[in-house]
């Protein structure tokens, strides 16, 4: 994984809430055995007509949101389904970031294993965002992942939470497989004691 | 029980299973939990396999883990080939990563073919106290039987088949209190729909359910499955019901359960796991079952959803502007007014199936209403077993033949129309009731709207064509 960086982008507004998993992904691009190839296909059904042809008034069609890598979205962003393709669809379309008022929790977990930073704020911060890019839609932001801020384009910082082990594997590129690997003996002592099991192979 | 500072503290089930799976607690990272039980499915997991072969790794533990195809499978006649190449693909993948890992596969002509969350409860792999997880947000199915079961992503898929642990952070612990006695045609389906309604889709995040009260404990297993499987649609990654003799009794003698003197051990086990007397929970809500009247969903996600007979809202008495956007933009989308029920709405199709509702008691109370009547001309009603061993106990039972005599189509068991994914699908505009768990736009099919209920609620619709409330055909 790549190591997270300080980065200031301009923001593609999505003022929806509770946008799921199957708007971010449909089911249909789900049969692949890859992780790739998905960029063009995120919001597939709100961002292409019956003809597959682009729809003007979606933002990803609108030069503003074509040249941003921050989403900012309506409340409980990622909700539904546990398919990983809904953050690998936003990193590969450029998206480096969200920002919600609340994430759905498999998708937060999802999100941050692949370079996506769940920017949780206040409902204020939030309409203010809304209010500014509607004013100005080339404000910029920053995401300081470091500082846990969100510069917003007043110069006014807004402090979000993130927990300190996805933090630390987001700014230092650590992968958790290789961490929960070293853990071999905890999990050896673990498996020595445990009373009940199962065997699927019997 | 812990003895922290010498005192036994009461502790809720979830918290007992909880500290029963922690492996490690270090520092400044989440608690490593150990998994009792992996299911596996054709969709989310190909790209963990293939993290494997990457990094050069074995699956840990091949006997806690278990495989079957039912997302992307068709459900036509299996001696006929897959014409959709893609999921093909897919599917064969998933039996050559199987073959290669040494994963027990339940695959496309197995007799135990199935719904993941169907074939785990019918194996007996599922037992209480176990941690269970799967790439699939429904896990929380396995729940019913008291134990910590929850979706994770792809990644989370490869952590596990590689160290059969997972970095988990503890959720909170919510409290659902059902009490009271469900009047006539009102079931498990409505009551998970009303809870979702009043706490909305995201009211349960960060939280794990405990479903608890008399009405809890008066539900049969297949309707606690129910239950605990919409836990998600309401935010919370897992929801569960403290085991009973029920669940033994409906483990008992399955194939995977544990035997003679291991059943035994296994009994005094779970016996130890309901919630302590005091045990507090960060928080908590009370349904009064006897209120409740059979539940059907109106818009784009499973918390909107209402009484059958109560108007559809309207978005002009929210206050709050993004709220008000999202319901038109709702009713937009199912083109619906506000103001009206949805009773005597025409629908096209009607889908009974998924691991919400594809169950061998869900198919008996669809049957109840089907049985000498006949659909509606003109909608397609398709009724979907969710394993080969439901669709075979159905057959054995005659319950094909009521669902054909009516006029319905009797598929081979797979997930089906509740995600799309096999070709089974609305067409553009058309309106469903069904009995899966998600009503998000094109989740069965690309423009298709569905409106979720109870597999009742379904059967009366098939009959009369359009939304109907199934307490005027009992
Ligand atoms: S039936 Fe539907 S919800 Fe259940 S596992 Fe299959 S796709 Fe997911």
């Amino acid at each position: 994984m790549e190591k997270f960086t300080k980065f200031t982008s301009r923001i593609a507004p999505l003022p929806i809430d509770n946008v799921d998993t199957d708007q971010i992904i449909p089911a249909r691009f789900l049969k692949t055995i890859s992780k790739v190839g998905l960029g063009d296909q995120l919001f597939c059904d709100w961002r292409y007509d019956e003809q597959g042809n682009p729809k003007p008034e979606f933002i990803l069609n609108k030069p503003e949101g074509k040249a941003a890598q921050i989403l900012l979205a309506g409340d409980n962003f990622g909700c539904g389904s546990s398919r990983e393709h809904a953050p690998w669809a936003l990193t590969q379309y450029g998206f480096r970031a969200v920002i919600s008022t609340s994430f759905a929790d498999i998708f937060r977990g999802n999100a941050v294993k692949n370079s996506v930073v769940p920017v949780e704020v206040p409902r204020d911060a939030q309409e203010r965002l809304f209010k500014a890019v509607a004013e100005n839609p080339e404000v910029t932001v920053t995401v300081d992942l470091a500082q846990q801020k969100l510069i917003l384009p007043d110069g006014s910082a807004v402090e979000f939470p993130i927990d300190e082990f996805s933090k630390h594997c987001l700014l230092e590129g650590v992968d958790e497989l290789g961490y929960i690997l070293q853990q071999e003996d905890a999990i050896a002592a673990y498996e020595a004691k445990r009373p009940l099991t199962i065997n699927a192979l019997a | 029980m812990s003895k922290a500072n010498g005192a036994a503290r009461p502790r809720t089930i979830i918290e007992k299973v909880w500290d029963n799976h922690v492996v490690a607690d270090r520092e400044g990272a989440p608690t490593l939990i150990y998994i009792d039980l992996h299911l596996v499915h054709e969709v989310t997991s190909p790209q963990a396999f293939s993290g494997l072969r990457e990094r050069g790794l074995k699956v840990r533990r091949p006997e806690l883990t278990v495989a079957t195809t039912d997302h992307s499978i068709p459900t036509h006649d299996r001696s006929l080939p897959i014409l959709d190449r893609i999921a093909a693909a897919q599917i064969d993948q998933l039996e050559k990563n199987c073959r290669d890992f040494g994963i027990k596969l339940f695959g496309p002509h197995s007799e135990n073919q199935g719904i993941v969350h169907i074939i785990g409860p019918e194996q007996g792999f599922t037992q209480p106290g176990m941690t269970v997880v799967c790439g699939d947000s429904h896990t929380a199915t396995h729940g019913a039987f008291g134990a910590l079961a929850f979706g994770i992503g792809t990644s989370q898929v490869e952590h596990v088949l590689a160290t059969q642990c997972l970095l988990q952070r503890k959720s909170q612990t919510y409290e659902v209190r059902v009490e009271g006695d469900l009047k006539n045609g009102v079931g498990a389906k409505d009551i998970i729909l009303n809870l979702i309604s009043r706490i909305g889709i995201g009211g349960g995040t960060g939280c794990v359910f405990e479903y608890c009260g008399s009405t809890i404990r008066s539900l049969s297993m297949e309707e606690r499955m129910t239950i605990c499987n919409m836990s998600i649609e309401a935010g919370a990654r897992a929801g569960l019901v403290a085991p009973d003799e029920k669940t033994y009794e409906y483990l008992k003698g399955r194939p995977y359960a544990p035997k003679g003197a291991e059943w035994e051990k296994a009994l005094s086990l779970w016996r130890q796991l309901p919630t302590d007397d005091g045990a507090t929970f960060d928080k908590s809500i009370t349904i009064d079952a006897s209120s409740l009247e059979p539940m059907i969903t109106f818009g784009t996600n499973p918390g909107m959803g209402i009484s059958i007979t109560a108007p559809v809202p309207d978005p002009a008495t929210l206050s709050d502007p993004l709220e008000r956007d999202s319901l038109a933009k709702a009713l937009r989308y199912m083109d619906l007014p506000s103001g009206k029920p949805l009773l005597g709405h025409p629908v096209n199709v009607v889908f009974i199936g998924s691991c919400t509702n594809s169950r061998i008691s869900d198919l008996r109370a669809a049957a109840g209403i089907l049985k000498g009547r006949k659909v509606s001309p003109g909608v397609r009603v398709m009724v979907v077993p969710g394993s080969h061993i439901v669709k075979e106990q159905a057959q054995a039972e005659g319950l094909d033949r009521i669902f054909k005599d009516a006029g319905a189509e009797w598929r081979e068991a797979g997930c089906s129309m509740c995600i799309a994914m096999n070709g089974d699908q609305l067409q553009p505009g058309e309106y469903s009731v069904s009995t899966s768990n998600r009503n998000f736009e094109g989740r069965q099919g690309k423009g298709g709207r569905t409106f979720l209920a109870s597999p009742l609620t379904a059967a009366a619709t098939a009959v009369t064509g359009v939304v109907t409330d199934v307490r005027t055909l009992l």
